[in-house]
């Protein structure tokens, strides 16, 4: 069998057991991508030198018997908003073009514990911001299910580098769907968990109330192994949960009998496309013959979660992005007069209109006069959001609806349009609002053949939950032959 | 409802941001704000009256941890990433005359 084939889990134990070389699976995974990438641009950076380097050493450490871990010596790709220290690490932005950092965010170094080996770091949109990866200052990702089309974002390079087999897994982020929607466009299975299971250290900031690592990987167990190793307790971030139940792994059980689903009707309203309606409810409909009950209910307020979305992470950005001025690390402009006219030249040649656009935004909501207006009223919104979201899952174990309202769009269709483009964001910002886990399942394919997600939604604290209900559904899929 | 940006909000906007704009740029960025902010005054239909503005979904307050120092000196790996350095500094535009 091809080694590229495999899963993380499956190369992992294969790994193990000595028929396959550390070596064998990063030089399997850089033919990949010197034979695909050129066209799919998946990776902003690539480490040959580097990974080859530690796949020697993880391949001694697996021997020794000191690395026992399900991902010693998997190749993985790193999205590029993560440090890695030593390795470029671009946010893809022009701004941070030659930036190498001096340490390795937390779940970087979380897996590197685990025994995994960095392959590179992945394309995104600029700073995050965008659902499509074609705001990134390095050229877009294409998609790997059909190239004319994005591949989502904003991880979409680390959703198209699972998708093309580029790598084994990979780590994304998510603020407002950042994860599941790329997943559900790539045919991948993505997950957020709850706000603080991973620590944000080393993440570089968008809209730090909303940010999560999370993983994207070929199937649901792949996903329950990396949020397994990467969640931790970490001083280092404020926000970060102090969790004793982040063994995800033990919720792969293939059991759903008795568990109760919502099926909110405003995420099955006008805008959603027919095929993907009709392949997420078919799903449910799979785990309702697996003995879940299905109800169908009114969430509320979904309309109000993109505008208030916006205007938080918008304004969050506008202060996370103040530390690019060109003075300790990053681009700087080469004419300027005086210090201050040297921060807005940097700040206007480094950045890109998506990130300009959403800076400007956030500094005016937060402007004296308009504080109260927008960003107070946008806080309020998120508490009457989570209300809702606590008033369904007094009901519910988890609500499932679309990950998002269409299969992936054309390349060079979406930026023109900001306000349409933010509004396919309309099923995934609310959870990043609410803090709640989310996780996007592969469910069938469009007219077209691209990829339709499913996105599975939970209570704070219950991934488990998610992650029974994705590996049932999973099991269901595979029964009936359904290539996933 | 519709917002009209004027040249002095974005102006003093582009200050805020730090952002040196062109004049093509500041027009889009009118007709841009305008736009996004119709459509954020939606939020308007909202009662919410008496609702606590949510900074963060879980009360966790007053995080704090000993202050001891526990990573190492970095200082020449990070340095290697300014623009322009001397030595153990870095070089920034003259700002005290």
């Amino acid at each position: 069998m091809d080694i590229l084939q495999y899963t993380a889990a499956e190369l992992g134990k294969k790994i193990k057991a000595g028929e396959v070389t550390v070596k064998e699976a990063c030089e399997a995974v850089f033919a990949r991508i010197e034979e695909k990438d050129k066209e799919f641009n998946c990776y902003i950076t690539v480490d040959r030198e580097g990974a080859l380097a530690r796949a020697a050493e993880v391949q001694k450490q697996i021997e020794a018997g000191t690395l026992t871990g399900p991902l010693a010596g998997v190749p993985v790709a790193v999205k590029d908003n993560m440090n890695t220290k030593g390795l470029r690490t671009t946010c893809a932005s022009k701004i941070l073009e030659d930036f190498v950092p001096s340490f390795s965010a937390e779940a970087v170094r979380n897996l590197e514990k685990a025994g995994a080996v960095i392959i590179g770091k992945t394309n995104m949109d600029e700073f995050a911001m965008g659902s499509t990866t074609e705001t990134s200052y390095y050229g877009p990702t294409k998609n790997p299910c059909s190239p004319e089309h994005v591949p989502g974002g904003s991880s979409g390079g680390s959703a198209a580098a699972v998708a093309a087999r580029e790598c084994f897994y990979a780590l994304g982020s998510d603020t407002g769907g950042s994860i599941r929607q790329p997943a559900s466009f790539c045919g991948v299975v993505g997950m957020k968990p709850t706000y603080g299971t991973v620590s944000r250290y080393g993440l570089i900031a968008y809209g730090s109330s909303l940010d999560q690592i999370g993983p994207l990987c070929k199937d649901v167990t792949d996903c329950a192994i990396v949020l397994e190793a990467i969640s931790s307790h970490d001083p280092k971030d404020s926000t970060s949960l102090d969790r004793t139940d982040t063994d995800f792994t033990s919720a792969l059980v293939e059991d759903v009998q008795g568990m109760r689903i919502g099926i909110p009707r405003d995420y099955f309203g006008p805008g959603l496309d027919p095929e993907v309606r009709e392949a997420v409810l078919a799903a449910v409909e799979l785990l309702k013959k697996k003995g879940a009950t299905v109800e169908e209910f009114e969430l509320s307020l979904v309309e109000y979660a993109i505008p208030a979305y916006y205007v938080i992470a918008c304004a969050e950005a506008s202060s996370n992005l103040a530390r690019f001025d060109g003075v300790k690390y990053g681009y700087r402009a080469k004419e300027f007069e005086g210090l201050h006219d040297m921060y807005k030249r940097t700040r206007a040649e480094g950045f890109g209109t998506e990130t300009k656009r959403r800076i400007m935004l956030g500094s005016f909501v937060l402007s004296s006069g308009y504080y109260d207006a927008y960003y107070l009223k946008a806080l309020r919104t998120k508490a009457l959001i989570k209300q809702a979201f606590d008033k369904a899952f007094a009901k519910y174990d988890v609500i499932i609806g679309p990950a998002a309202p269409a299969t992936a769009p054309k390349l060079g269709e979406s930026l023109s349009d900001p306000i349409q483009m933010y509004l396919g964001d309309i099923y995934t910002v609310s959870v990043n609002l609410a803090g709640l886990p989310g996780i996007t399942v592969p469910c069938g394919r469009d007219e077209k053949g691209l990829p339709i997600g499913m996105q599975i939604i939970g209570n704070c604290f219950e991934e488990k939950k998610l992650i029974r209900m994705a590996y049932t559904y999973e099991c269901g899929r595979r029964k009936e032959g359904a290539e996933l | 409802m519709a917002n009209i940006i004027s040249d002095e909000t974005i102006e003093y906007v582009g200050i805020l941001a730090k952002l040196e704009l062109s004049g093509e740029e500041k027009e889009q960025a009118k007709k841009d704000m305008g736009r996004m902010l119709d459509y954020i005054d939606q939020l308007n239909e909202l009662d919410t009256e008496g609702v606590e503005p949510m900074s963060h979904v879980f009360p966790v307050q007053n995080v704090f941890r000993e202050d001891v120092v526990t990573n190492g000196d970095d200082h020449e790996a990070m340095l290697a990433n300014a623009p322009e350095r001397r030595e153990d500094s870095y070089i920034v535009p003259m700002t005290v005359i």
